[in-house]
């Protein structure tokens, strides 16, 4: 089961709309409560960090029996130093992305704790690619 | 505890959701940066916060967290009540500093997240 949403940079009032719709359908599903927060939380992580740093983009999730595939794929400024952004504590957030409760450096470490898969690539001045993934079923 | 009694030790309104009279909250959390609630892994938890806006009922959404209350006598707008209503979160507004909220809440047992 494939969904694609597309984000707009600097969209606060609708950031997490995505991410919303994709818990409903996880729901309907029966998927493990725990499980559907876990991707929820990063999801919704990855989405504000569409909202806040970059122009735009496209969320690709994949729906299968043993796992949920999300693909974030942004065309904005990129990450120079993904080590760095990993750090807990590191942002580059403007004002109002901290008014909106984020931009605290913590959004990154909390994806990559949350997923049972986690890819990020960058490209300066192309955009981020993130792909995370959280098993189902996992024993 | 109940929706009516944090409504009644908080003298808070009830913006939406009181009809949820069987709804428990076992612990609560305060914070104003969301990052820091959607690390929390707990059930049945309030969050108080005095961070009036949409992401606020977001994050709460994502971390299955179904009672908000705004503290600071913050403006809610209606755009954030619309939001909890259709996402089943139970919204108050009181006027108390967090620290005072959450003293009284407290006080009369409801347990700290850690």
């Amino acid at each position: 089961m494939q969904f694609e949403y597309t984000i707009d940079g600097g969209d606060f009032t609708n950031a997490g709309y995505a991410s919303s719709q994709v818990k409903k359908v996880l729901k309907q599903l029966n998927v493990d409560p725990k499980l559907i927060k876990r991707l929820v939380v990063c999801l919704y992580e990855a989405e504000v960090n569409i909202v806040a740093h970059a122009y735009s983009g496209i969320i690709y999730t994949d729906i299968s029996t043993d796992k949920i595939v999300v693909k974030l794929v942004d065309k904005g400024p990129g990450i120079s130093d993904i080590n760095l952004a990993m750090q807990m504590g590191y942002s580059t957030a403007s004002p109002e992305v901290r008014e909106m409760g984020f931009g605290a450096g913590m959004g990154l470490p909390n994806i990559k704790n949350n997923a049972d898969e986690f890819n990020i690539e960058s490209v300066v001045n192309q955009g981020t690619t993130l792909e995370i993934a959280v098993y189902i079923n996992q024993q | 505890m109940k929706v009516k009694e944090i409504a009644k030790i908080l003298s808070a309104n009830i913006l939406c959701g009181e009809d949820n009279h069987n709804l428990e909250f076992e612990c609560a959390f305060a914070s104003d940066l969301m990052s820091d609630v959607l690390t929390t892994q707990a059930d049945g938890m309030l969050l108080l916060t005095g961070l009036a806006n949409v992401q606020t009922i977001r994050t709460a959404e994502m971390s299955d967290v179904q009672g908000v209350v705004i503290v600071r006598n913050k403006t809610v707008p209606q755009e954030m009540i619309d939001l909890a209503c259709e996402s089943g979160i139970v919204l108050f507004e009181c006027r108390s500093s967090m620290y005072k909220a959450s003293g009284l809440l407290y006080q009369n047992g409801l347990k700290p997240l850690f």
